[in-house]
Protein backbone atom coordinates (compact mmCIF):
# COMPACT_ATOMS: atom_id res chain seq x y z
CA UNK A 1 0.00 0.00 0.00
CA UNK A 2 1.16 3.45 -0.85
CA UNK A 3 1.61 6.15 2.04
CA UNK A 4 -1.91 7.57 2.54
CA UNK A 5 -3.11 11.10 2.38
CA UNK A 6 -4.62 12.89 5.27
CA UNK A 7 -8.31 12.13 5.31
CA UNK A 8 -9.42 14.55 7.66
CA UNK A 9 -8.19 17.78 6.37
CA UNK A 10 -9.67 17.41 3.10
CA UNK A 11 -13.06 15.93 4.11
CA UNK A 12 -15.84 19.07 3.97
CA UNK A 13 -16.84 18.75 7.46
CA UNK A 14 -20.03 18.37 9.29
CA UNK A 15 -23.49 20.93 9.08
CA UNK A 16 -23.93 22.79 11.60
CA UNK A 17 -25.90 25.45 10.92
CA UNK A 18 -27.72 25.47 7.84
CA UNK A 19 -28.42 28.34 5.32
CA UNK A 20 -31.73 29.24 6.99
CA UNK A 21 -30.30 28.85 10.78
CA UNK A 22 -27.01 31.56 9.85
CA UNK A 23 -28.92 34.28 8.22
CA UNK A 24 -31.52 33.77 10.88
CA UNK A 25 -28.87 33.75 13.64
CA UNK A 26 -27.12 37.23 11.75
CA UNK A 27 -30.03 38.97 11.47
CA UNK A 28 -30.65 38.62 15.22
CA UNK A 29 -27.09 39.05 16.13
CA UNK A 30 -27.71 42.69 14.23
CA UNK A 31 -30.89 43.64 15.46
CA UNK A 32 -29.80 42.71 18.63
CA UNK A 33 -26.32 44.97 18.43
CA UNK A 34 -28.29 47.75 17.14
CA UNK A 35 -30.59 47.65 20.40
CA UNK A 36 -27.34 47.51 22.64
CA UNK A 37 -26.11 50.84 21.13
CA UNK A 38 -29.66 52.34 20.53
CA UNK A 39 -30.50 51.43 24.12
CA UNK A 40 -27.81 51.95 26.10
CA UNK A 41 -27.88 56.05 26.11
CA UNK A 42 -31.15 56.18 27.54
CA UNK A 43 -29.66 53.36 29.73
CA UNK A 44 -26.77 55.73 31.22
CA UNK A 45 -26.12 59.27 29.75
CA UNK A 46 -22.35 58.25 29.59
CA UNK A 47 -23.73 56.20 26.63
CA UNK A 48 -25.39 59.24 25.43
CA UNK A 49 -22.89 59.65 22.06
CA UNK A 50 -24.02 56.70 20.76
CA UNK A 51 -27.83 58.50 19.81
CA UNK A 52 -25.39 59.89 17.18
CA UNK A 53 -25.16 56.40 15.04
CA UNK A 54 -29.02 56.60 14.87
CA UNK A 55 -29.59 60.05 13.69
CA UNK A 56 -29.78 61.82 16.98
CA UNK A 57 -31.14 61.59 20.44
CA UNK A 58 -34.98 61.90 19.07
CA UNK A 59 -34.23 59.50 16.43
CA UNK A 60 -32.85 56.86 18.33
CA UNK A 61 -35.65 57.06 20.76
CA UNK A 62 -38.36 56.46 17.95
CA UNK A 63 -36.02 53.85 16.18
CA UNK A 64 -34.93 51.38 19.28
CA UNK A 65 -38.70 49.89 19.61
CA UNK A 66 -38.98 48.85 16.12
CA UNK A 67 -35.99 47.16 16.12
CA UNK A 68 -36.76 45.46 19.02
CA UNK A 69 -39.86 44.20 17.27
CA UNK A 70 -37.80 43.17 13.95
CA UNK A 71 -35.48 41.32 16.54
CA UNK A 72 -38.11 39.40 18.46
CA UNK A 73 -39.52 38.49 15.43
CA UNK A 74 -36.65 36.53 14.72
CA UNK A 75 -35.91 35.44 17.85
CA UNK A 76 -38.56 33.41 18.44
CA UNK A 77 -38.28 31.76 15.14
CA UNK A 78 -34.45 30.70 16.29
CA UNK A 79 -35.53 29.74 19.58
CA UNK A 80 -38.70 27.42 18.53
CA UNK A 81 -36.13 25.70 16.41
CA UNK A 82 -33.29 25.76 18.95
CA UNK A 83 -35.05 24.43 21.65
CA UNK A 84 -34.59 21.02 21.33
CA UNK A 85 -30.88 20.76 21.60
CA UNK A 86 -30.95 23.63 23.99
CA UNK A 87 -32.55 20.89 26.46
CA UNK A 88 -30.41 20.79 29.62
CA UNK A 89 -28.66 17.13 29.97
CA UNK A 90 -26.81 15.72 32.80
CA UNK A 91 -23.46 15.65 31.52
CA UNK A 92 -24.18 19.49 30.81
CA UNK A 93 -24.38 20.19 35.19
CA UNK A 94 -20.98 18.22 35.17
CA UNK A 95 -19.74 20.34 32.75
CA UNK A 96 -21.13 23.05 34.53
CA UNK A 97 -19.52 22.08 37.45
CA UNK A 98 -16.23 22.02 35.76
CA UNK A 99 -15.90 25.77 34.72
CA UNK A 100 -12.55 26.17 35.63
CA UNK A 101 -11.55 23.77 33.63
CA UNK A 102 -13.60 25.34 30.54
CA UNK A 103 -11.72 28.64 31.24
CA UNK A 104 -8.27 27.50 31.75
CA UNK A 105 -8.96 25.20 28.40
CA UNK A 106 -8.10 21.82 29.88
CA UNK A 107 -10.52 20.15 27.39
CA UNK A 108 -9.55 16.78 28.06
CA UNK A 109 -10.74 17.03 31.61
CA UNK A 110 -14.15 17.79 30.51
CA UNK A 111 -17.13 15.21 29.92
CA UNK A 112 -18.46 15.02 26.25
CA UNK A 113 -20.96 16.92 25.14
CA UNK A 114 -23.70 17.16 22.87
CA UNK A 115 -24.33 19.56 20.03
CA UNK A 116 -24.41 22.57 22.42
CA UNK A 117 -22.57 22.84 25.59
CA UNK A 118 -24.16 23.95 29.14
CA UNK A 119 -22.53 27.25 28.26
CA UNK A 120 -24.34 27.94 24.75
CA UNK A 121 -27.82 26.43 26.27
CA UNK A 122 -27.78 28.85 29.25
CA UNK A 123 -26.83 31.89 26.75
CA UNK A 124 -30.41 30.15 25.10
CA UNK A 125 -32.25 30.07 27.88
CA UNK A 126 -31.35 33.21 29.59
CA UNK A 127 -32.05 35.08 26.20
CA UNK A 128 -35.66 33.33 25.88
CA UNK A 129 -35.74 34.61 29.45
CA UNK A 130 -35.35 38.40 28.74
CA UNK A 131 -36.50 38.77 24.65
CA UNK A 132 -40.02 37.92 25.74
CA UNK A 133 -39.97 40.08 29.20
CA UNK A 134 -37.80 42.75 27.01
CA UNK A 135 -40.31 42.92 24.30
CA UNK A 136 -43.49 43.06 26.92
CA UNK A 137 -41.95 46.00 29.06
CA UNK A 138 -40.71 47.98 25.98
CA UNK A 139 -44.35 47.97 24.69
CA UNK A 140 -45.39 48.86 27.90
CA UNK A 141 -43.38 52.12 27.79
CA UNK A 142 -43.66 52.60 24.45
CA UNK A 143 -44.11 56.80 23.51
CA UNK A 144 -46.25 57.44 22.14
CA UNK A 145 -48.43 54.32 20.80
CA UNK A 146 -49.09 52.40 24.19
CA UNK A 147 -47.65 54.00 27.08
CA UNK A 148 -50.54 56.68 27.99
CA UNK A 149 -52.88 54.20 28.27
CA UNK A 150 -50.69 52.31 30.76
CA UNK A 151 -51.64 52.52 34.60
CA UNK A 152 -48.35 54.60 36.19
CA UNK A 153 -46.92 51.84 38.53
CA UNK A 154 -47.14 49.70 35.84
CA UNK A 155 -45.02 51.93 33.54
CA UNK A 156 -42.37 52.30 35.92
CA UNK A 157 -42.32 48.54 36.77
CA UNK A 158 -41.52 48.02 33.28
CA UNK A 159 -39.14 50.78 33.01
CA UNK A 160 -37.56 49.56 35.37
CA UNK A 161 -37.85 45.89 34.72
CA UNK A 162 -36.75 46.53 30.72
CA UNK A 163 -33.42 48.20 32.18
CA UNK A 164 -32.61 45.37 34.56
CA UNK A 165 -33.63 42.85 31.50
CA UNK A 166 -31.41 44.72 29.04
CA UNK A 167 -28.67 44.66 31.40
CA UNK A 168 -28.89 41.33 31.72
CA UNK A 169 -29.01 40.30 27.98
CA UNK A 170 -26.10 43.17 27.42
CA UNK A 171 -24.13 40.65 29.90
CA UNK A 172 -24.88 37.36 28.37
CA UNK A 173 -24.37 39.25 24.88
CA UNK A 174 -20.84 40.40 25.55
CA UNK A 175 -20.04 36.51 26.93
CA UNK A 176 -21.73 34.85 24.17
CA UNK A 177 -19.58 37.10 21.09
CA UNK A 178 -16.66 36.96 23.72
CA UNK A 179 -16.79 32.86 23.18
CA UNK A 180 -17.02 33.19 19.36
CA UNK A 181 -13.52 34.81 19.65
CA UNK A 182 -12.24 32.66 22.31
CA UNK A 183 -13.38 29.31 20.58
CA UNK A 184 -11.50 28.80 17.40
CA UNK A 185 -13.63 27.75 14.56
CA UNK A 186 -17.19 28.91 16.02
CA UNK A 187 -17.69 32.22 14.56
CA UNK A 188 -16.45 30.22 11.22
CA UNK A 189 -19.36 27.46 11.88
CA UNK A 190 -22.01 30.54 12.49
CA UNK A 191 -20.55 32.01 8.83
CA UNK A 192 -20.08 29.19 6.73
CA UNK A 193 -22.26 26.40 8.36
CA UNK A 194 -19.93 23.48 7.93
CA UNK A 195 -17.33 22.54 11.01
CA UNK A 196 -14.46 20.22 10.82
CA UNK A 197 -14.73 16.44 12.34
CA UNK A 198 -11.89 17.54 14.53
CA UNK A 199 -13.59 20.35 15.74
CA UNK A 200 -16.67 18.68 16.37
CA UNK A 201 -14.89 15.59 18.16
CA UNK A 202 -13.18 17.76 20.30
CA UNK A 203 -15.85 20.00 21.48
CA UNK A 204 -19.13 18.78 20.43
CA UNK A 205 -18.42 14.86 21.09
CA UNK A 206 -21.85 13.38 21.43
CA UNK A 207 -23.08 15.23 18.77
CA UNK A 208 -20.17 14.02 16.34
CA UNK A 209 -20.88 10.18 17.01
CA UNK A 210 -24.24 10.97 16.22
CA UNK A 211 -23.32 12.53 13.15
CA UNK A 212 -20.91 9.92 11.95
CA UNK A 213 -23.01 7.03 13.31
CA UNK A 214 -25.44 9.07 10.94
CA UNK A 215 -23.23 8.92 7.94
CA UNK A 216 -22.06 5.14 8.68
CA UNK A 217 -25.72 3.84 8.80
CA UNK A 218 -26.35 6.29 5.16
CA UNK A 219 -23.19 4.10 3.78
CA UNK A 220 -24.37 0.85 5.10
CA UNK A 221 -27.69 1.71 3.81
CA UNK A 222 -26.66 2.15 0.50
CA UNK A 223 -24.59 -0.67 0.77
CA UNK A 224 -27.55 -2.82 1.26
CA UNK A 225 -28.99 -1.44 -1.23
CA UNK A 226 -26.61 -1.85 -3.16
CA UNK A 227 -26.70 -5.99 -2.68
CA UNK A 228 -29.87 -6.07 -2.74
CA UNK A 229 -30.15 -4.47 -6.15
CA UNK A 230 -27.50 -6.90 -7.22
CA UNK A 231 -29.55 -9.70 -5.87
CA UNK A 232 -31.96 -8.79 -8.45
CA UNK A 233 -30.28 -8.18 -11.08
CA UNK A 234 -27.64 -11.44 -11.39
CA UNK A 235 -28.33 -11.84 -15.41
CA UNK A 236 -26.54 -8.34 -15.87
CA UNK A 237 -23.07 -8.41 -14.26
CA UNK A 238 -22.46 -5.22 -16.64
CA UNK A 239 -24.18 -3.12 -13.49
CA UNK A 240 -21.80 -4.63 -11.19
CA UNK A 241 -19.15 -2.88 -11.85
CA UNK A 242 -20.63 0.88 -11.36
CA UNK A 243 -21.07 2.12 -7.87
CA UNK A 244 -24.07 3.56 -7.35
CA UNK A 245 -24.31 7.29 -6.05
CA UNK B 1 -37.56 78.88 29.63
CA UNK B 2 -39.40 79.37 25.83
CA UNK B 3 -36.90 79.24 23.06
CA UNK B 4 -33.56 80.18 23.44
CA UNK B 5 -32.78 79.85 26.52
CA UNK B 6 -31.27 83.32 28.13
CA UNK B 7 -27.77 82.02 29.68
CA UNK B 8 -29.23 82.49 33.36
CA UNK B 9 -25.92 80.90 34.52
CA UNK B 10 -27.82 79.68 37.82
CA UNK B 11 -28.76 75.93 36.75
CA UNK B 12 -28.02 73.88 40.22
CA UNK B 13 -29.23 70.45 38.97
CA UNK B 14 -29.57 69.32 35.54
CA UNK B 15 -30.94 66.46 33.72
CA UNK B 16 -28.30 62.80 33.16
CA UNK B 17 -26.04 65.04 33.71
CA UNK B 18 -23.44 64.43 36.61
CA UNK B 19 -20.78 67.34 35.99
CA UNK B 20 -21.81 70.63 36.78
CA UNK B 21 -23.81 73.02 35.23
CA UNK B 22 -22.64 76.45 34.77
CA UNK B 23 -24.21 77.59 38.69
CA UNK B 24 -21.79 80.74 39.14
CA UNK B 25 -24.86 83.31 39.58
CA UNK B 26 -26.73 81.32 42.25
CA UNK B 27 -24.93 83.50 45.05
CA UNK B 28 -27.71 85.19 47.12
CA UNK B 29 -30.67 83.77 44.70
CA UNK B 30 -33.53 83.14 47.33
CA UNK B 31 -35.63 80.63 46.08
CA UNK B 32 -39.80 81.55 44.99
CA UNK B 33 -42.29 79.68 45.84
CA UNK B 34 -46.19 80.12 44.65
CA UNK B 35 -49.08 80.04 47.17
CA UNK B 36 -51.92 78.45 46.75
CA UNK B 37 -54.68 79.39 49.38
CA UNK B 38 -57.42 77.00 48.27
CA UNK B 39 -60.01 78.23 51.03
CA UNK B 40 -59.85 81.89 48.95
CA UNK B 41 -60.26 80.20 45.34
CA UNK B 42 -63.91 80.93 44.15
CA UNK B 43 -63.21 78.62 41.04
CA UNK B 44 -63.37 81.64 38.13
CA UNK B 45 -60.57 79.76 36.26
CA UNK B 46 -59.11 83.13 35.37
CA UNK B 47 -55.61 82.20 36.21
CA UNK B 48 -56.32 79.16 33.63
CA UNK B 49 -56.99 81.71 30.85
CA UNK B 50 -54.25 84.03 32.03
CA UNK B 51 -51.80 80.82 31.86
CA UNK B 52 -52.97 79.84 28.21
CA UNK B 53 -52.51 83.65 27.03
CA UNK B 54 -49.32 84.33 28.55
CA UNK B 55 -48.10 80.73 27.08
CA UNK B 56 -49.67 81.31 23.66
CA UNK B 57 -51.52 77.90 24.59
CA UNK B 58 -55.08 77.31 22.85
CA UNK B 59 -56.24 74.08 24.39
CA UNK B 60 -58.87 72.06 22.49
CA UNK B 61 -62.48 73.71 23.12
CA UNK B 62 -63.90 70.63 24.72
CA UNK B 63 -67.61 69.92 26.35
CA UNK B 64 -68.79 69.81 29.30
CA UNK B 65 -68.68 66.67 30.96
CA UNK B 66 -71.53 67.30 33.90
CA UNK B 67 -69.03 69.24 36.41
CA UNK B 68 -67.06 72.29 36.13
CA UNK B 69 -63.45 70.65 35.48
CA UNK B 70 -62.91 71.87 31.96
CA UNK B 71 -60.37 70.44 30.78
CA UNK B 72 -60.87 66.85 32.75
CA UNK B 73 -57.12 66.94 32.94
CA UNK B 74 -53.41 68.85 32.46
CA UNK B 75 -52.73 68.49 28.37
CA UNK B 76 -49.27 69.60 26.82
CA UNK B 77 -51.61 72.75 25.85
CA UNK B 78 -53.48 73.10 29.39
CA UNK B 79 -50.17 73.15 32.39
CA UNK B 80 -52.48 74.35 35.08
CA UNK B 81 -56.33 72.98 35.23
CA UNK B 82 -58.82 74.11 38.28
CA UNK B 83 -60.35 70.86 40.32
CA UNK B 84 -63.64 70.82 41.76
CA UNK B 85 -64.84 68.79 44.40
CA UNK B 86 -68.07 68.63 46.06
CA UNK B 87 -66.73 67.13 49.48
CA UNK B 88 -69.72 66.38 52.11
CA UNK B 89 -68.28 66.87 55.39
CA UNK B 90 -68.56 65.30 59.12
CA UNK B 91 -71.65 67.73 59.70
CA UNK B 92 -73.48 66.73 56.18
CA UNK B 93 -72.87 69.94 54.89
CA UNK B 94 -71.14 70.77 51.45
CA UNK B 95 -67.57 71.75 50.87
CA UNK B 96 -66.74 73.05 47.70
CA UNK B 97 -62.88 72.52 47.67
CA UNK B 98 -61.21 73.66 44.23
CA UNK B 99 -57.82 73.14 43.51
CA UNK B 100 -55.64 74.79 40.78
CA UNK B 101 -53.49 71.95 39.81
CA UNK B 102 -50.12 72.56 38.25
CA UNK B 103 -46.26 71.66 38.84
CA UNK B 104 -45.06 71.61 42.46
CA UNK B 105 -42.00 72.54 41.53
CA UNK B 106 -40.19 70.02 43.69
CA UNK B 107 -37.15 70.48 45.57
CA UNK B 108 -36.47 66.84 44.48
CA UNK B 109 -37.97 66.46 41.39
CA UNK B 110 -39.23 62.69 39.83
CA UNK B 111 -38.99 63.86 36.76
CA UNK B 112 -35.40 65.39 36.49
CA UNK B 113 -34.47 62.31 38.17
CA UNK B 114 -35.82 60.27 35.55
CA UNK B 115 -35.03 62.18 32.32
CA UNK B 116 -32.25 60.41 30.22
CA UNK B 117 -31.86 63.21 28.12
CA UNK B 118 -28.62 66.14 28.96
CA UNK B 119 -30.46 68.94 30.09
CA UNK B 120 -33.84 68.44 28.77
CA UNK B 121 -35.20 69.41 32.31
CA UNK B 122 -33.07 71.87 34.75
CA UNK B 123 -33.55 73.25 38.32
CA UNK B 124 -32.69 76.95 38.53
CA UNK B 125 -31.31 78.43 41.82
CA UNK B 126 -34.30 80.12 42.59
CA UNK B 127 -36.22 76.50 42.28
CA UNK B 128 -38.06 76.99 39.46
CA UNK B 129 -38.14 73.13 37.63
CA UNK B 130 -38.15 73.75 33.94
CA UNK B 131 -38.43 71.56 30.57
CA UNK B 132 -36.08 72.53 27.90
CA UNK B 133 -37.64 70.98 25.05
CA UNK B 134 -34.95 71.07 22.60
CA UNK B 135 -33.36 68.42 24.37
CA UNK B 136 -36.43 66.35 24.86
CA UNK B 137 -36.69 63.22 22.55
CA UNK B 138 -40.35 62.43 24.09
CA UNK B 139 -39.77 59.57 25.85
CA UNK B 140 -42.06 59.67 28.65
CA UNK B 141 -39.53 59.14 31.42
CA UNK B 142 -40.40 62.39 33.44
CA UNK B 143 -44.05 61.32 33.27
CA UNK B 144 -43.04 57.78 35.03
CA UNK B 145 -40.61 60.02 37.17
CA UNK B 146 -43.58 62.59 38.52
CA UNK B 147 -45.11 61.45 42.06
CA UNK B 148 -48.01 64.17 41.07
CA UNK B 149 -48.90 63.62 37.39
CA UNK B 150 -47.56 66.70 35.75
CA UNK B 151 -45.82 66.04 33.11
CA UNK B 152 -47.93 65.46 29.24
CA UNK B 153 -45.96 64.78 25.98
CA UNK B 154 -47.69 66.35 23.08
CA UNK B 155 -49.07 64.39 20.19
CA UNK B 156 -48.29 67.13 17.49
CA UNK B 157 -44.30 67.20 18.84
CA UNK B 158 -43.60 64.40 20.88
CA UNK B 159 -42.41 66.56 23.25
CA UNK B 160 -43.11 66.84 27.30
CA UNK B 161 -45.01 70.02 28.63
CA UNK B 162 -45.92 71.30 32.21
CA UNK B 163 -45.83 74.69 34.03
CA UNK B 164 -43.18 76.50 33.87
CA UNK B 165 -43.65 78.88 36.78
CA UNK B 166 -43.57 81.47 33.98
CA UNK B 167 -39.64 80.99 34.96
CA UNK B 168 -39.52 83.58 32.21
CA UNK B 169 -41.78 86.08 33.69
CA UNK B 170 -40.20 85.48 37.17
CA UNK B 171 -36.29 85.81 35.15
CA UNK B 172 -37.48 89.00 34.45
CA UNK B 173 -38.72 90.33 37.54
CA UNK B 174 -42.38 89.74 36.97
CA UNK B 175 -44.82 87.04 39.16
CA UNK B 176 -46.42 84.10 37.53
CA UNK B 177 -49.12 85.06 35.07
CA UNK B 178 -51.92 83.20 36.97
CA UNK B 179 -50.84 85.13 40.69
CA UNK B 180 -51.55 88.43 38.49
CA UNK B 181 -54.78 87.50 37.14
CA UNK B 182 -56.29 85.98 40.77
CA UNK B 183 -58.96 88.42 41.88
CA UNK B 184 -59.15 87.28 45.28
CA UNK B 185 -55.99 87.23 45.97
CA UNK B 186 -55.87 83.19 46.71
CA UNK B 187 -52.78 82.91 44.36
CA UNK B 188 -49.36 84.68 45.87
CA UNK B 189 -45.69 84.31 45.03
CA UNK B 190 -42.38 85.36 46.60
CA UNK B 191 -40.12 84.18 48.61
CA UNK B 192 -40.33 80.87 50.12
CA UNK B 193 -39.79 82.05 53.74
CA UNK B 194 -42.49 84.72 52.79
CA UNK B 195 -44.90 82.58 51.63
CA UNK B 196 -44.61 79.87 54.61
CA UNK B 197 -44.75 83.08 56.81
CA UNK B 198 -48.12 84.28 54.89
CA UNK B 199 -49.58 80.45 54.93
CA UNK B 200 -49.04 80.81 58.50
CA UNK B 201 -50.98 83.52 59.00
CA UNK B 202 -53.78 81.96 56.90
CA UNK B 203 -53.75 78.75 58.22
CA UNK B 204 -54.28 80.23 61.83
CA UNK B 205 -57.45 82.42 60.52
CA UNK B 206 -58.35 79.19 59.44
CA UNK B 207 -58.31 77.39 62.65
CA UNK B 208 -59.85 80.33 64.56
CA UNK B 209 -63.05 79.82 61.82
CA UNK B 210 -63.24 75.97 62.89
CA UNK B 211 -61.08 74.37 60.53
CA UNK B 212 -58.57 72.60 63.43
CA UNK B 213 -57.11 70.70 60.42
CA UNK B 214 -55.90 73.55 58.58
CA UNK B 215 -52.55 73.21 57.33
CA UNK B 216 -49.63 73.96 54.61
CA UNK B 217 -49.13 71.26 52.05
CA UNK B 218 -45.24 71.37 51.41
CA UNK B 219 -44.52 67.69 50.93
CA UNK B 220 -41.03 66.72 52.68
CA UNK B 221 -41.34 63.38 50.79
CA UNK B 222 -39.77 65.20 47.69
CA UNK B 223 -37.55 67.81 49.34
CA UNK B 224 -40.55 70.73 49.63
CA UNK B 225 -42.41 72.62 46.83
CA UNK B 226 -41.98 75.53 45.24
CA UNK B 227 -45.66 75.50 45.30
CA UNK B 228 -47.51 74.92 48.35
CA UNK B 229 -50.97 74.74 49.36
CA UNK B 230 -53.04 76.20 52.04
CA UNK B 231 -55.58 73.39 52.66
CA UNK B 232 -58.62 73.49 55.09
CA UNK B 233 -57.75 69.77 55.81
CA UNK B 234 -54.40 69.48 55.55
CA UNK B 235 -54.82 66.19 57.26
CA UNK B 236 -56.68 64.40 54.17
CA UNK B 237 -55.36 66.03 51.08
CA UNK B 238 -56.74 63.42 48.73
CA UNK B 239 -60.13 64.83 48.90
CA UNK B 240 -58.74 67.67 47.14
CA UNK B 241 -59.35 65.52 43.84
CA UNK B 242 -56.35 63.43 45.00
CA UNK B 243 -53.68 65.48 46.28
CA UNK B 244 -50.97 62.69 47.37
CA UNK B 245 -50.78 62.68 51.25
CA UNK B 246 -46.92 61.40 51.24
CA UNK B 247 -45.87 61.97 47.88
CA UNK B 248 -42.31 61.37 47.16
CA UNK B 249 -40.30 59.58 44.06
CA UNK B 250 -41.63 55.75 43.61
CA UNK B 251 -39.03 53.40 44.89
CA UNK B 252 -39.47 52.11 41.42
CA UNK B 253 -38.19 54.39 39.61
CA UNK B 254 -35.70 54.73 42.54
CA UNK B 255 -34.48 51.27 41.72
CA UNK B 256 -34.49 52.09 37.95
CA UNK B 257 -32.49 55.70 38.29
CA UNK B 258 -30.78 55.17 41.11
CA UNK B 259 -26.80 54.26 41.86
CA UNK B 260 -27.55 50.36 40.16
CA UNK B 261 -27.31 52.41 36.86
CA UNK B 262 -23.33 53.80 36.83
CA UNK B 263 -22.73 50.59 38.23
CA UNK B 264 -24.46 48.16 35.58
CA UNK B 265 -22.63 50.78 33.22
CA UNK B 266 -19.47 49.74 34.73
CA UNK B 267 -20.50 46.15 35.31
CA UNK B 268 -20.87 46.22 30.91
CA UNK B 269 -17.80 48.11 30.52
CA UNK B 270 -15.57 45.74 33.22
CA UNK B 271 -17.21 42.55 31.27
CA UNK B 272 -15.78 43.14 27.80
CA UNK B 273 -12.56 43.92 29.57
CA UNK B 274 -12.65 40.37 31.37
CA UNK B 275 -13.57 38.77 28.10
CA UNK B 276 -9.87 40.53 26.59
CA UNK B 277 -7.97 39.99 29.67
CA UNK B 278 -9.33 36.24 29.74
CA UNK B 279 -7.72 35.78 26.17
CA UNK B 280 -4.66 37.41 27.09
CA UNK B 281 -4.02 35.11 30.22
CA UNK B 282 -5.25 31.61 28.92
CA UNK B 283 -5.63 32.08 24.90
CA UNK B 284 -8.09 30.77 22.45
CA UNK B 285 -9.38 27.44 22.76
CA UNK B 286 -7.98 25.60 19.71
CA UNK B 287 -8.52 21.63 18.74
CA UNK B 288 -5.51 19.96 19.50
CA UNK B 289 -3.32 17.77 16.97
CA UNK B 290 -4.48 14.60 18.36
CA UNK B 291 -8.42 15.19 17.38
CA UNK B 292 -6.68 15.38 13.74
CA UNK B 293 -5.02 11.80 13.96
CA UNK B 294 -8.23 10.50 16.09
CA UNK B 295 -10.54 11.43 13.29
CA UNK B 296 -7.65 10.38 10.71
CA UNK B 297 -7.63 7.30 12.31
CA UNK B 298 -11.61 6.50 12.52
CA UNK B 299 -11.62 7.88 8.82
CA UNK B 300 -8.78 4.88 8.02
CA UNK B 301 -11.00 2.22 10.08
CA UNK B 302 -14.43 3.31 8.55
CA UNK B 303 -13.21 3.15 5.12
CA UNK B 304 -11.14 -0.10 5.29
CA UNK B 305 -14.71 -1.91 6.75
CA UNK B 306 -16.63 0.33 3.87
CA UNK B 307 -13.79 -1.42 1.55
CA UNK B 308 -14.23 -5.03 2.88
CA UNK B 309 -18.00 -4.77 2.66
CA UNK B 310 -16.74 -3.89 -1.17
CA UNK B 311 -15.04 -6.98 -1.33
CA UNK B 312 -17.92 -9.57 -0.25
CA UNK B 313 -19.70 -8.20 -2.46
CA UNK B 314 -20.38 -10.95 -5.39
C1 LIG C 1 -37.89 43.37 22.19
C2 LIG C 1 -38.40 44.51 21.88
C3 LIG C 1 -38.01 45.81 22.53
C4 LIG C 1 -38.83 46.89 22.60
C5 LIG C 1 -40.24 46.99 22.05
C6 LIG C 1 -38.11 47.92 23.30
C7 LIG C 1 -38.61 49.17 23.59
C8 LIG C 1 -37.99 50.11 24.37
C9 LIG C 1 -38.52 51.40 24.69
C10 LIG C 1 -39.89 51.91 24.26
C11 LIG C 1 -37.61 52.06 25.43
C12 LIG C 1 -37.73 53.48 25.96
C13 LIG C 1 -36.91 54.36 25.08
C14 LIG C 1 -37.56 54.52 23.75
O1 LIG C 1 -38.75 54.92 23.70
O2 LIG C 1 -36.91 54.26 22.74
C15 LIG C 1 -36.49 51.17 25.62
C16 LIG C 1 -35.39 51.46 26.37
C17 LIG C 1 -34.28 50.63 26.47
N1 LIG C 1 -34.09 49.44 25.79
FE1 LIG C 1 -35.47 48.48 24.74
N2 LIG C 1 -36.87 47.47 23.63
C18 LIG C 1 -36.76 46.17 23.18
C19 LIG C 1 -35.64 45.34 23.29
C20 LIG C 1 -34.45 45.71 23.87
C21 LIG C 1 -33.26 44.91 23.90
C22 LIG C 1 -33.13 43.51 23.30
C23 LIG C 1 -32.32 45.62 24.55
C24 LIG C 1 -30.88 45.29 24.83
C25 LIG C 1 -30.47 44.17 25.27
C26 LIG C 1 -32.91 46.86 24.95
C27 LIG C 1 -32.26 47.82 25.66
C28 LIG C 1 -32.85 48.96 26.15
C29 LIG C 1 -32.24 49.84 27.11
C30 LIG C 1 -30.86 49.67 27.77
C31 LIG C 1 -33.14 50.88 27.32
C32 LIG C 1 -32.98 52.02 28.29
C33 LIG C 1 -33.62 51.53 29.56
C34 LIG C 1 -33.64 52.56 30.63
O3 LIG C 1 -34.58 53.31 30.71
O4 LIG C 1 -32.72 52.58 31.45
N3 LIG C 1 -34.21 46.90 24.51
N4 LIG C 1 -36.75 49.99 24.95
S1 LIG D 1 -44.44 68.10 40.14
FE1 LIG D 1 -43.70 66.56 38.72
S2 LIG D 1 -43.16 67.71 36.90
FE2 LIG D 1 -43.32 69.20 38.58
S3 LIG D 1 -41.21 69.33 39.38
FE3 LIG D 1 -42.27 67.81 40.63
S4 LIG D 1 -41.74 65.88 39.58
FE4 LIG D 1 -41.30 67.50 38.12
S1 LIG E 1 -40.11 63.17 27.58
FE1 LIG E 1 -38.55 64.78 27.40
S2 LIG E 1 -38.48 65.81 29.38
FE2 LIG E 1 -39.63 63.90 29.66
S3 LIG E 1 -38.06 62.43 30.33
FE3 LIG E 1 -38.16 62.20 28.12
S4 LIG E 1 -36.61 63.61 27.33
FE4 LIG E 1 -36.95 64.19 29.49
Amino acid sequence: MSEPKPRAKSDPGILRYDAFSRINHWLIAISFVMLVLSGLPFFHPFFWSLTGLFGGPTMTRILHPYIGLFMALFFAIMAIRFFKVSLIKRHDIQWLKQIKDVLSNHDERLPPVGKNNAGQKLVYWIMVLCVPLLLVTGLLIWQPYFADAVPITLRRLAAMGHAYLAFLAIITLIIHIYSGIWVKGSFTAMIRGRVSKPWAKHHHDLWYEEEMDKERRGKEHRGKEYREHEMSNQQHPSMTREEPK
Amino acid sequence: MRGEQINSQNIIARSATSVPSPQRRSGGVETVTKLIDVSRCIGCKACQVACSEWNDLRDEVGTCVGEYDNPTDLTPDSWQVMRFNEHENEQGNLEWLIRKDNCMHCAEPGCLEACPAPGAIVQYANGIVDFNSEHCIGCGYCVAGCPFDVPRISKKDSKAYKCTLCSDRVSHGLEPACVKSCPTGSIMFGTKEDMLDLAETRTDFLKGRGFENAGIYDPQGVGGTHVIYVLQHADKPEIYSGLPKDPRISPLVEGWKGIPKPLASVAIGLAAFAGFFHYLAAGPKETPEEEDEEVEKEMRADEERDQELEEKRP
